[in-house]
């Protein structure tokens, strides 16, 4: 696991700091919506047996995970669709 | 499906992410990675679905639903001004997503947690709730819904290691415990983890909020892969650590844009009080004006006179909502066949690369953006140089003084060109508190007051002096 985390780490480095500094802000716009990866936590939540408080906290985690997830890419591809050529 | 298959599916997918990443060189190519990262994401949603037993689809998909439909409709009517406020807010939706998950997986008796998975756990819950918090704070305040200046507590720096302390305290009891007692405990430290967020962010403002953003986006990142090393999915885990690695960068590049270090922008204020640095300013001899020889006039005769123009535009620009006169009055210049080009500093705006995306919105062509490494040997050789609510970024006294709270940060050097025009809204220092010297040097012109009023009055003066 340290070595998945290390390697992303270091790729993520490499190909990052060669973005230019114009795409900055779609860049951390889109990278706060792979942060909702998380989402993926949420939905094993519902595997297996869960109590009720589990449920409705994973219910929450899905919302607030499906928010950023589907807003951070919107709002990114609404953003890079203003750069003009 | 055996282990390995399931590997290979996940690092097949993991691949498709950092494909996503890679086209981020051109508008282009960034538009393809990200739709590239989008289908990642909904690959890896697909494999947890098929690879487990999930139930309770009654209560999954309304609030999957309810959620990306409340982030689409915020996205699609965000103004670019406003949109720091929002990365900041989705970054509190992710520490949210996150302290939940590590919570139930803590708390929860069928889980069966490895001793790291516990640790990461406890680790996930804290930093989730503190990039929550923080985020909020950070959110309220991009969006001026609280105060942007920096709110500092008597012994601030005591108040933050009192509440690691309890932190630590609350991990260790919770750690110790278990049933009822270890949730209680487990809450305290969600608590308290909150509080340390709001703390730690309620003390960054003003021009330092690029960084604080920068550096939520990494601890969402962080979040995110101890998650994944709750549950065990080399996929999340790799997919915080890429971003985590994001948001290190752009804290890094926020933070070399200031000259200043990490330690320094997040704990120790070293700002100026008002005056105390005052850069020493060589007066200029005074010119005696002729009867009609307004700044405006000047400034007409200047962008008539000049055959090069460099924009360097400010978050003051943002403030007056003066962008598209700007480009108004950059197109009005083109016409005439003078080479206009926008320069931008690293900082400028409220996160990185805000500038950019606030010209782009008033359609100021990608190619004539500049980066400062990029343009700054030009300005030398650059007729006029059009400032518009921008102060510290080109505040000569960084190069010029020693000491100052700006000593030594990288400027765009609008004080080399011909003429340099000035649209602020007034005098004053910018947020570092520096009074800037280009204001009193005999090449500048400088036309104060509301940016967009000062712009509308330069493009009717060019138009009728056509």
């Amino acid at each position: 696991m340290v070595v998945v985390f290390g390697a992303s780490f270091g790729i993520g480095y490499a190909l990052i700091s060669k973005v230019p500094q114009r795409l900055h802000t779609p860049l951390m716009s889109m990278t706060n919506a792979i942060s909702a990866v998380t989402i993926l936590g949420a939905l094993l939540l519902f595997a297996g047996e869960a109590t009720g408080l589990e449920l409705a906290l994973g219910a929450v985690a899905l919302l607030t995970a499906g928010f950023n997830l589907v807003g951070g890419f919107a709002v990114t591809a609404r953003m890079l669709k203003m750069f003009k050529r | 499906m055996g282990d390995t298959a399931k590997l290979l599916i996940e690092l097949a997918i993991i691949v498709v992410l950092i494909a996503g990443i890679a086209q981020f060189r051109s508008p282009a190519g960034a538009r393809r990675g990200n739709y590239t990262a989008a289908l990642a994401l909904a690959l890896a949603i697909v494999f947890v679905l098929v690879e487990n037993d999930v139930r309770s689809w009654a209560v999954i998909v309304p609030a999957f639903l309810v959620g990306a439909a409340a982030g689409w409709l915020v996205a699609v009517r965000v103004n670019m001004i406003q949109i720091p406020a929002l990365v900041a807010f989705q970054h509190g939706a992710g520490g949210v997503a996150a302290l939940l998950v590590s919570f139930v997986e803590l708390t929860r008796t069928t889980a069966d947690l490895t001793p790291i998975g516990t640790v990461s756990g406890y680790v996930g819950l804290i930093v989730g709730s503190a990039t929550f918090a923080g985020s909020m704070i950070a959110a309220a305040k991009l969006a001026n819904k609280i105060k942007q200046q920096p709110t500092v507590f008597k012994h601030h720096n005591a108040i933050l290691l009192l509440i690691i302390a309890a932190g630590a305290g609350l991990t260790t009891g919770a750690i110790l415990s278990g049933g009822a007692l270890q949730s209680l405990l487990l809450l305290g430290l969600v608590v308290m983890s909150m509080i340390l967020g709001v703390v730690f962010a309620i003390r960054i403002g003003g021009a330092d909020m690029p960084v604080l953003i920068s550096f939520l986006n990494a601890t969402a990142g962080l979040a995110a892969a101890f998650v994944g090393v709750v549950i065990e999915s080399t996929l999340l885990i790799a997919a915080g650590a890429t971003v985590a690695s994001s948001g290190s960068i752009l804290t890094w590049v926020m933070c070399t844009g200031m000259n200043r270090s990490l330690l320094n922008v997040l704990i120790g204020q070293k700002k100026a009080k008002a005056g105390a640095a005052k850069a020493p300013v060589a007066k200029a001899p005074a010119a005696t004006p002729a009867a009609a020889d307004t700044p405006q006039s000047r400034a007409l005769a200047a962008l008539r006179a000049a055959d090069s123009v460099i924009v360097v535009p400010g978050y003051g620009m943002a403030q007056a909502h003066a962008q598209f006169e700007v480009v108004r009055l950059a197109n009005l210049l083109e016409k005439d066949g003078k080479q206009v080009r926008f320069a931008v500093h690293p900082v400028a705006g409220r996160m990185p690369g805000h500038m950019h995306v606030l010209l782009a919105e008033a359609e100021v062509e990608y190619e004539k953006l500049f980066e400062m490494k990029d343009i700054n040997d030009d300005f030398a050789s650059t007729d006029v140089v059009l400032v518009v609510g921008a102060c510290d970024v080109v505040n000569s006294a960084a190069i010029s003084t020693e000491g100052t709270p700006i000593s030594g940060m990288p400027i765009l050097k609008a004080h080399e060109a011909g003429a340099v025009i000035v649209c602020n809204l007034d005098e004053k220092p910018g947020y570092s508190g520096v009074e800037n010297p280009l204001y009193e040097d005999p090449k500048a012109i400088l036309l104060f007051g509301d940016a967009k009023g000062t712009l509308e009055g330069l493009v009717v003066g060019l138009e009728a002096g056509d």
